[in-house]
Order: structure tokens, then C-alpha cells, then sequence
């Protein structure tokens, strides 16, 4: 629906417009806590960093429900099928953020046991580097995507 | 094989594009090292997960069912995979199976030099990160055989009391919010912003720190440190009451609580069930007490232990914890000493900044130690810690060289684990999921 | 190479031999080292270590049981490959409340015959640790209700921390880099 078919009139682009404003209010994601960054994830959940006024609070446990998918800590060779699996049941429109140094390229842990970057199993929209990121990062990655599907430069 | 295109296929780096478009770049892409993995690939795919579990087929019973309890689960503390064996809604048996957060720590240990093992081993049990550096650094202190400085001693004490207040934070707001009380998140992790933000001033990082490191610690505290702890002690004693309020004599939480979960001592003492789980059977093991360590012996404390083996027990014995340590806390601050915050002695411990501007020799240290690292003489050395979870062991064994030849983590998550069919044989879905969060595994340390 | 394996070895037997006579009095050390044969005391000033051979270490488990040493802490293997004769030793930690005590045993396996009696029919808490000692590094435990990988997948093939399994490291592209 966000991408748009027919030629640009009036009607169409306020359309758009409202659903992909829909679309980033309220984004839920799907919990995937893996290992330290679940940490911080969590802490930016709770009262101090609140993710609750972006519309976020909502950890959706299946991932049928979930829209975003934040891969928060490191991907082991055993998890890699589970995460695929994972992504696979999510219904589109769907996202994903690759949450600190392990997730987003392996990070320090450059060795047999990851996978050296989640983008080798799902595409990524957003990485947000640290480690662990501390909540004002991610909250900047997650505002940063909601940023640019409300641009529309995220077309799903 | 690479004819069935199924949605659930795993995308291999180095075989065929996939269809979809990849909303990012593919620069960086890597190719992996295949010469041990031929073939292993291609056989992971989510459709065939192998399950390990082996039936008793004497048993059989058509009223039984076997489900799976996560990886990805909301309750599971981590990617913890549990087969349950059920029947109606009665956990027969369960069988932890883990390994979906193995990171190769112990392999990673070996390449990486003493001084850069901190940061390895942080890692590990994520929530009480400054509890795995201590324990490597006294084990690679013992293999060295330096003194430290006293001060240095007491901010260890500090920090990693602190640590523990921090984790158990964790431990009870995870706890209530899997069996449902979900106020006590909130309660929780505001307390445990406190203690965040003072990690934050002092070791530059909220949580992996790397602060202890072998010789001492690596910055000193910074000022105004006082009022900072202080008031830490003082908001989260007030807080207490909060949470008091909320649970102790909660009757929904005790409903939920008491009686569930229930190991014995000696079932404790023979599955090697160490921290709060083995103190709410009655027993007062606590290896400050008994063996201790970085000068605690010299602060007043009780050990806190429970009666009843329930989860009920180990919530009050988490609580107990929570305010010994913060008395510990105080008594710290009171009474730190002065002096250096890291060992004198140049081959372990590298100098202070300002000093490599100003001395030949501190510069070549500091180029030595921080590109070969410092030599470690031959030897082993297992040295124990009490961790929010239990026994933290770290074993190393050294060459001479400057990287450990071999380096293991006794992780008390791992052995906690084994309680797990304990606990739940016989029990409801629901009381399984409050047993595992009471036993607060860490999967980091779990999986290493 | 084989003359360094050695003389390393022989240079740590006899620095071993002249520390085994200062331990006599620990009642309880007696009591988990008399009733097995091979056990052998090598002990440091802090840590007190035994030394069996590996038919043994069943036995020596059921020793440190009835001494008093109610816990066994920890189970896991070295891999001395180039600096030692026979390449894998297993180490046992026990642990005990009433004495509080350690003591730990080695046991020395070597590559052609790496199967070890398993602790786990004495102490039921070693039974990970046996797992993943059999993944880390190929040693068997004959008697161990379920001997399967732990920690790797299940269909991996190779044993991570044996020192001729690379660490696996990714050689890692720069977009400025000539491509490799």
C-alpha cells in the first residue's frame, strides 16, 4: 500500500502518507533478546528510556504479531535457523534492526561459533553499533527508521 | 537439495542470490571459512531442527506430548530451548537444551592476550559483567603473584557489590514479570538506572565494562564518587520498601511462589547447584564467607538464607542480598583508603597516561603490554568468586607466553541448569516458567 | 619437537617429585587419595592437586564423595597438542563444605584412547560438564546417560578447542581494500 501504483494525485499520496504514518506509530516488535543487547533493550523498554511513547512498549512474544524484528546480541550457528525461521513467520510489512557490534557484523567475537553479521540470514534495515548500544542509541536507530518509512526511502 | 526454494531456506553466504531485495548494501560481504563446514551449511534449515530428546519407549502413553519451550520465547531468560514432556498440562520430564548463544569465548580466550582476557570474559554473564573480570583477574594475579594496593581492593569490593545489587535488580523484576506482576519491571529497572549511571561515570561503559583488569582496576573513581553512592544506597533502600509492598506478602505472588520449585539440599550439593538457589534450601554457603576474597573479610555482612526450597524462598533471598550488599556498599565508601588504584609493578599493569608524555621507560611499557601483552610463568590456576548466580570459576592455564594456553569458566548458570528437571517433574507449564526465572540463568554464561 | 615435548615433561615430573611430601597430615586429603592406587599428590602452596591416572577417576570421585567433598565444581579438559606427551588432560574441581576444601585432580588422555569413566553415576551435577568436554574436545565418558553435543550444533563436524581447529576468523573486506 505504501508503494505507490498509480500516478501521484491528491488522494493517493495523502493515503500513503497516513499509512505509513500508521505503519511507524506504532510499530511492534517481536522479541528477540539474544544476549547482552536484550540488556539494554529491555532498559529501553522500562521507565527511564521510555519506548512506550513511540509507540513500542508492546514486546509481542509471537512474532505473527510483530512488525519489527531487533536482533539484539549475538547470532550462533545453532540460532541461525531459528532467527530465519523467526523472520519467515512475520507478516509483511516487516523490519528489521541489527542491534549492536556482534549482530551487525559479528563484533569482537570473530570466530567459528557466529554468524558474522545477521545480514548473512535477513535483511537489514538499520544497524545500531555498540556494545552494548546505550538506550539513546537505539532509540536514535528506531527513530531513524521510522524516519525513512515515513519518507517512504524504506518502501515494503 | 538446492532444488526445493521453500520460504524457510537458509540464505548461505556464497551460494546463489536470493530474490529479495536487500534493503541494504552488500559491501562488506564476507565469505566464510568453508573447509570445516562443507556441508554443514546447507543442512540448517528451521524445517529441520534436530531434536534430541530421547523417549523411553517402555513408557509409552498416548496422553503424552512433547513440546517445545522456545529458543525465542518471552520467558525463557535468553535462548534457553526446553523440551517438555507433558501430559495435559503436567511437566513430566524436561530437558534443557542449550547452545544457541555458544560464542567460542574460551577458543576466543586463546588468541587474546591477558590484558585484552577482560574484555572476552565480560561478556560472559552479562549481567554481572564486573564479577567475571574479577575472578579472571585474581586468577591471572595468582598466576603473576602480585600484591595489590588495598584501594584497589576496596574498589573491586565496591564495584562488584554494586554488580550484585544491579543483578538481582534484574533477577526479581524478570521474575514478576514472567509470572505477571509487570510493575515490578518498571520498579526494577529504575532502581537499576542508578547504579547504571554510576558504572557510566566511573568505567566509561553501562554495562561489559572491562574496568578490573589484571593489577588492579583500570581508572580511578571519579569525583564525587561519595555522594553518587550515597545516594544509590539511599534511593534503592527506600525503594525496597516499594517492592516489599508490592510482593512480600502479596497473596497472588505467593500463591504462585510458595511451594513451587522446590530442591532439596542434597540435591542441590550433588547437581552442583551453587548462589541463591542453594542458600533458600536452608544452607549458609557463601564463598565470601568461606573462602574469601579481595579483602571483603574485613566488612560486616550476613549470609542470607531461606527454608522452604521454593521460589518463594529465593526472591526473599534475593531481596536479603540486595540490602547486605548495599551495607557492604556503605562500609566501603566509609572506609576506603587511599593510595594507588593499580599495582606498581610495570611488566603487569601499564602506567598512568600522564606519565608516558613524561618517562621513556612508561612509554615502552605501555607499548609492551598493550601490543604482546604481558608474560604470564607457567602454571594453573582455578580461582573462585561468589557471583550473583553462584560459583564463578575461572581455570587458566598458562605457557609463559602472553595469550593462556587454555582458559575455562566454571559458569554457575551451567550448572544451575541441571536443577531444571529437578524442579519441574511433576509440576504445572505454569510453575516451570516461574522456576526458571528464580534460577536466573544467564545464558551468556551458559553457553560462553 | 619430540625432544622439547620431553624434556618438558620430564622437568615438570621433577619439580612435581619434591612437593608430595608436605601433605601428610590432611586427614582428608588421605582420604580421597589412599583407596586409589595411582592417585599421586602434586600440590602447589594454595592449590592442592591430584594427580590419577584415567581408569582411575571414577574411582577417586567415589573417594572424594564419601571424604566429605559433597560437590564436584567443575569438569573440563586442556589440550597440551606439541607441549606434552600425551596431548588432553581432563580436571576435575571438588569442592567441599564441611572441610571447606578444594582439590583438584588431572587426569592425562591420550589422542588414540580418549575415553574416560564418566563421574557422572557419583556426582549427577557433571553431567554438562561431561557433555561438553565430549564437544569441545572428542573425550568420551563411558557410562554417561546421554553423550551428544551441547554447545555445537548437533551435525557439527570437529571438536572447537582442540588446538588444530582454527578459530574460524573471517578475513574481513574494506571498501577501500583491493578486493582479496
Amino acid at each position: 500500500m505504501a508503494r505507490l501504483s498509480t500516478p501521484p494525485n491528491f488522494l493517493m499520496t495523502r493515503l500513503g502518507t497516513a499509512v505509513r504514518w500508521a505503519q511507524t506509530q506504532s510499530m511492534w516488535p517481536a522479541t528477540f533478546g539474544l544476549a547482552c543487547c536484550a540488556i539494554e533493550m529491555m532498559a529501553t523498554g522500562t521507565a527511564h528510556n521510555d519506548l512506550a511513547r513511540f509507540g513500542m512498549e508492546v514486546f509481542r512474544a509471537s512474532p505473527r504479531q510483530a512488525d519489527l524484528m531487533v536482533v539484539a546480541g549475538r547470532v550462533s550457528q545453532k540460532m541461525a535457523p531459528v532467527l530465519r525461521q523467526v523472520y519467515d513467520q512475520m507478516a509483511d510489512p516487516k523490519w528489521v534492526i541489527s542491534m549492536g557490534a556482534c549482530a551487525s557484523t559479528g563484533g569482537m567475537f570473530n570466530n567459528y561459533a557466529l554468524v558474522q553479521g545477521v545480514d548473512q540470514i535477513v535483511p537489514v534495515d538499520i544497524y545500531v553499533p555498540g556494545c552494548p548500544p546505550g538506550p539513546q542509541s537505539l532509540m536514535h536507530g528506531i527513530l531513524t527508521l521510522q524516519d525513512k518509512v515515513m519518507t517512504g526511502e524504506l518502501a515494503r | 537439495m538446492a532444488d526445493e526454494k521453500t520460504t524457510s531456506d537458509l540464505w548461505v553466504a556464497g551460494t546463489e542470490e536470493p530474490d529479495w531485495i536487500v534493503a541494504g548494501t552488500d559491501e562488506g560481504a564476507q565469505v566464510m571459512d568453508r573447509d570445516e563446514t562443507e556441508g554443514r551449511l546447507t543442512e540448517q534449515r528451521g524445517t529441520r531442527v534436530v531434536d534430541d530428546f530421547v523417549i523411553d519407549d517402555s513408557v509409552a502413553d498416548d496422553e503424552r506430548m512433547i513440546v517445545n519451550m522456545g529458543p525465542q520465547h518471552p520467558s525463557t531468560h535468553g535462548v534457553l530451548r526446553l523440551s517438555l514432556e507433558l501430559e495435559g498440562e503436567t511437566v513430566r520430564r524436561v530437558k534443557p537444551i542449550i547452545g544457541y548463544l555458544h560464542t567460542g569465548m574460551e577458543k576466543m580466550a586463546e588468541s587474546l592476550t591477558f590484558l585484552q582476557g577482560g574484555t572476552n570474559v565480560t561478556r560472559m554473564d552479562y549481567l554481572a559483567p564486573l564479577h567475571n573480570e574479577l575472578c579472571f583477574s585474581l586468577a591471572v594475579e595468582k598466576l603473576v603473584n602480585i600484591e595489590l594496593p588495598p584501594r584497589a581492593h576496596a574498589i573491586r569490593v565496591l564495584m562488584t557489590e554494586l554488580n550484585r545489587v544491579s543483578s538481582h535488580l534484574v533477577a526479581t523484576a524478570t521474575n514478576g514479570m514472567d509470572i505477571g506482576a509487570l510493575s515490578i519491571m518498571m520498579y526494577g529497572f529504575r532502581e537499576r538506572e542508578l547504579i547504571l549511571q554510576f558504572f557510566e561515570k566511573t568505567t566509561g561503559l553501562r554495562m561489559n565494562h572491562n574496568y578490573i583488569r589484571p593489577g588492579g582496576v583500570a581508572a580511578d573513581l571519579p569525583e564525587g564518587w561519595e555522594d553518587d553512592v550515597a545516594e544509590i544506597v539511599a534511593r534503592i533502600r527506600s525503594a525496597m520498601d516499594d517492592y516489599e509492598d508490592l510482593l512480600k506478602e502479596n497473596s497472588i505472588w505467593k500463591g504462585r511462589t510458595q511451594g513451587v520449585g522446590i530442591i532439596t539440599k542434597a540435591e542441590c550439593l550433588a547437581y552442583g547447584i551453587t548462589g541463591p538457589t542453594l542458600r533458600a534450601t536452608g544452607s549458609d554457603w557463601d564463598l565470601r564467607k568461606s573462602q574469601p576474597y579481595s579483602g571483603i573479610e574485613q566488612y560486616d555482612f550476613d549470609v542470607i538464607s531461606g527454608t522452604n526450597c521454593d521460589v518463594y524462598d529465593r526472591y526473599r533471598v534475593r531481596i536479603g542480598e540486595m540490602l547486605e550488599s548495599l551495607r557492604i556498599v556503605e562500609q566501603v565508601a566509609n572506609s576506603m583508603p587511599g593510595g594507588d588504584y593499580m599495582t606498581d609493578d610495570r611488566k603487569v599493569a601499564p602506567p598512568p597516561r600522564r606519565r608516558i608524555n613524561e618517562s621513556m621507560e612508561a612509554l615502552i611499557h605501555h607499548f609492551k603490554i598493550y601490543t604482546e601483552g604481558f608474560r604470564v610463568p607457567e602454571g594453573e590456576v582455578y580461582v573462585a568468586v561468589e557471583s550473583p548466580r553462584g560459583e564463578l570459576g575461572c581455570y587458566i592455564v598458562s605457557d609463559g607466553g602472553s595469550t593462556p594456553l587454555r582458559m575455562h569458566t566454571r559458569a554457575p548458570s551451567f550448572a544451575n541448569l541441571q536443577a531444571l528437571p529437578v524442579m519441574m517433574a511433576d509440576s504445572l507449564i505454569a510453575d516451570a516458567v516461574a522456576s526458571i526465572a528464580s534460577l536466573d540463568p544467564v545464558m551468556g554464561d551458559v553457553d560462553r | 619437537m619430540g625432544d622439547d615435548v620431553a624434556e618438558v615433561e620430564s622437568a615438570e615430573e621433577a619439580r612435581h617429585a619434591g612437593l608430595e611430601s608436605d601433605l601428610p597430615e590432611d586427614t582428608v586429603l588421605r582420604a580421597v587419595v589412599e583407596p586409589v592406587e595411582s592417585a599421586e599428590v602434586i600440590g602447589t602452596e594454595s592449590d592442592v592437586v591430584v594427580r590419577v591416572d584415567k581408569a582411575d577417576l571414577a574411582a577417586i570421585a567415589v573417594s572424594a564423595r564419601d571424604a566429605g567433598f559433597e560437590m564436584c565444581v567443575d569438569v573440563t579438559a586442556v589440550d597440551y597438542k606439541g607441549k606434552r606427551r600425551t596431548r588432553f588432560e581432563v580436571v576435575v574441581n571438588f569442592m567441599s563444605h564441611q572441610h571447606n576444601q578444594r582439590i583438584r585432580v588431572l587426569a592425562s588422555v591420550p589422542e588414540d584412547d580418549t575415553t574416560v569413566p564418566s563421574l557422572v553415576p557419583t556426582y549427577p551435577g557433571t553431567n554438562f560438564f561431561e557433555r561438553e568436554v565430549y564437544d569441545m574436545f572428542g573425550i568420551s565418558f563411558e557410562g554417561h546417560p546421554d553423550l551428544t553435543r551441547i554447545l555445537m550444533p548437533d551435525d557439527w563436524v570437529g571438536y572447537p578447542l582442540r588446538k588444530d581447529f582454527s578459530v574460524g576468523a573471517v578475513p574481513v573486506q574494506f571498501k577501500e581494500a583491493n578486493q582479496v
